[in-house]
């Protein structure tokens, strides 16, 4: 390859080139395997999604029914409990756990990046080492807390859609604060200064000057905040284990995992249930990048 | 010393001084209390129930009922040594977890980094591609897991060969077929093998082993895993070819460098770093799979075969009421990610005072 470097740049279309292009668009063929037999089986009938020697053919007819029994639900057999209601449930979740983990977020990114006191990227290292512990070593104990604070409060925690959402954000603090405090850490200090000068305080510098330059960033950790609440399974299974409160992912697990499903059923489950990711991901793809980047932790 | 200039001085100093001291401390104190309840609920979401993990897995609590009689290393002793099932279903864990741990790693490595460098030679339709190999990680693990479980079921004699199978079979390529994930062959030396009577008279028959090898169902695991997050590592690897500032290599070249060299020598010890995060990130992303297992094979693979760490203790946790078990398996599954990230950690920051 090494030899026909320059050479290719003399002709711009040497056999390097179309080998680049050939394993760049086989690549796309594996990325794209899964979407298309998920679309493919989702849009066959029963009757033709059952012959599986035609299971990478386009469907001869094409038909939603798969998709309405998907959300549904089927009562008669095979019986087959609906999407719908999960997918609800994790609207319920992923929404209030977004705004309120970024806005906290975006507040201790203020702090921990403008304020800086003494031992603030101390305490900074410790809260991100929450976003990288495996969730299973604080699972037992988080049980037990929310049944103890219900014994406690008389309020009921596990099993709500409100207990899971308390998880999910204090478990999205770290990451949050990080991509807060990162993008903040590089807006000049020298406008803070300045306007604590002029007599602005900590309040007002916030609200008047970094809040109006937060945009960015706050698209960023709003996106990965509601694509990880979304997707989130293990919060979901543990602490929303009844069928009413089910998120998303716990439903369609439970529909793949059954055997009776027809698989074109299952199939449009999965195309629901990656859609609303998918759809920030089409629109806001550029933001999702960052927040994706943020995660290895370099801002 | 207590002339009057002096007193003036003194006053000069302090009025201001204090005034600006006050508000200053006022603010500071404000931007603490601010910053209090996460650091609370943090110290107590993460660093108290972490440890209160840990003291659940030296109790007996392993029934509905909560029982914290102290048993000392009782429950990781039953994980390691004894020979009981949990015993065996552990050994196999961490030789999934290995087997997998290393080949995702390797095939996001290699396939990340030749799609970021194929992607970096002025390609039309950069962003095309780049969407392309990326759009996984915006799915859940569970969707990946249900449509890779579908595309990698074998068929069995009543319905032919499905999936890849299928399609193997269609091009001609039938010797490939394979059971994937529902494989429930473990490559390790046998016991009663040559090579596993030689170990065993050298007092090495620990290793004629099913729970020393691989099983060939976590190759399914890797496709599918790969899948999801070899985009991302070519996404790392594509911003750290970018930082490099084209001097560097136009003057590399200049001096008669073939590409082959230029990457030898130029690229991929620049990219080090890069590296270094993306094998941490990826390995502790390995160490914790969980969802992917569940929705892809959940139950299904015989002999524990693509069992993982993080399945056993939420199964011996919450389906089997073993919390103390589970506790323990938690603790060591901690201590995995922890000597991973906590040096990740520290050299990060270190890296960011510099």
């Amino acid at each position: 390859m090494a030899a026909f470097a320059p050479a290719r740049r003399r002709k711009p279309f040497h056999w390097t080139r179309i080998l680049i292009y050939a394993i760049l668009i086989l690549f796309c063929i594996w990325y794209l395997v899964p979407v298309y037999i998920l679309v493919v089986a989702s849009l066959k009938s029963q009757a033709e999604a059952l012959q599986m020697a035609t299971m990478w053919n386009l469907p001869k007819i094409l038909g939603v029914r798969s998709f309405i029994i998907a959300w549904n639900g089927s009562t008669t057999p095979p019986e087959t409990l609906g999407l719908s209601q999960g997918f609800m449930n994790s609207l319920r979740i992923a929404i209030p756990a977004t705004i309120i983990s970024t806005f906290i977020g975006s507040i201790n990114g203020y702090v921990l990046s403008k304020w800086k006191f003494r031992g603030a990227d101390f305490i900074f290292t410790l809260m991100l080492f929450g976003m990288f512990i495996p969730y299973q070593s604080i699972l037992i104990p988080l049980v037990v807390a929310y049944q103890t604070f219900t014994s406690w409060t008389g309020i009921p925690m596990f099993s709500q859609i409100h207990g899971v959402i308390v998880a999910h954000i204090i478990y999205g603090i770290p990451i949050c604060t990080l991509i807060f405090r990162n993008y903040y850490s590089q807006l000049p200090t020298e406008m803070v200064e300045a306007a604590r000068i002029d007599g602005a305080n900590f309040f007002s510098i916030y609200r008047q000057i970094l809040l109006p330059l937060s945009q960015p960033a706050f698209v960023v950790v709003l996106i990965w905040q509601f694509t990880s609440a979304w997707n989130d399974f293990l919060f979901g299974i543990t602490l929303a284990n009844t069928p009413s409160v089910y998120p998303v992912t716990v439903s369609l697990n439970n529909i793949a995992g059954s055997f009776h499903v027809p698989y074109n059923v299952q199939m449009a489950a999965a195309l629901i249930t990656a859609l609303p990711p998918l759809l920030v991901y089409v629109l806001l793809g550029r933001y999702f990048i960052r927040g994706l980047m943020a995660g290895s932790l370099k801002g | 010393m207590s002339s009057p200039s002096a007193a003036l001085d003194v006053a000069a100093s302090v009025v201001p001084r204090k005034r600006w001291l006050s508000k200053q401390n006022w603010e500071r104190i404000v931007s603490i209390l601010i910053l209090l309840p996460s650091i609370i609920a943090l110290a107590i979401f993460v660093y108290g129930f972490i440890s209160w993990t840990g003291f659940v897995s030296l109790t007996a609590w392993n029934t509905t009922r909560p029982d914290f009689t102290f048993v000392g290393l009782a429950n990781y002793a039953t994980l390691f040594v004894g020979g009981g099932i949990d015993m065996i279903r552990f050994h196999y864990d961490i030789r999934n977890l290995i087997g997998f741990t290393f080949f995702f790693l390797v095939s996001c490595i290699l396939i990340g980094f030749l799609l970021a460098t194929l992607l970096d030679r002025k390609i039309r339709g950069e962003g095309i591609f780049r969407s392309i190999f990326l759009f996984p990680m915006a799915i859940s693990f569970i969707v990946t897991g249900v449509a890779w479980r579908w595309i990698l079921t074998p068929g069995d004699p009543t319905t032919g060969a499905i999936g890849i199978n299928l399609l193997l079979e269609n091009i001609g390529l039938g010797a490939l077929q394979s059971r994937w994930f529902t494989d429930p062959f473990v490559y390790h030396i046998a016991a009663d093998s040559g090579l596993g009577q030689f170990l065993t008279s050298v007092g090495l028959g620990g290793l004629a082993n099913k729970s020393v090898g691989y099983a060939a169902a976590i190759t399914s695991l890797v496709i599918a895993a790969a899948w999801q997050m070899s985009g991302y590592t070519m996404a790392l690897y594509l911003a750290g070819i970018r930082s490099i500032p084209d001097d560097l290599r136009e003057a590399a070249r200049v001096d008669g460098a073939s590409e082959w060299q230029v990457y030898r020598h130029i690229i991929i010890p620049l990219l080090s770093p890069v590296t270094l995060t993306v094998v941490i990130i990826l390995a502790h992303i390995s160490l914790k799979i969980f969802d992917l297992v569940v929705s892809m094979t959940g139950g299904q693979s015989g002999g524990f075969a693509t069992d993982m760490p993080a399945v056993n203790m939420w199964e011996t946790t919450f389906d089997g009421t073993h919390f103390a078990q589970g506790a323990s398996i938690a603790m060591i599954l901690l201590l995995l990610v922890g000597t991973l990230i906590i040096p990740y950690l520290v050299w990060q920051t270190r890296q960011e005072e510099r």
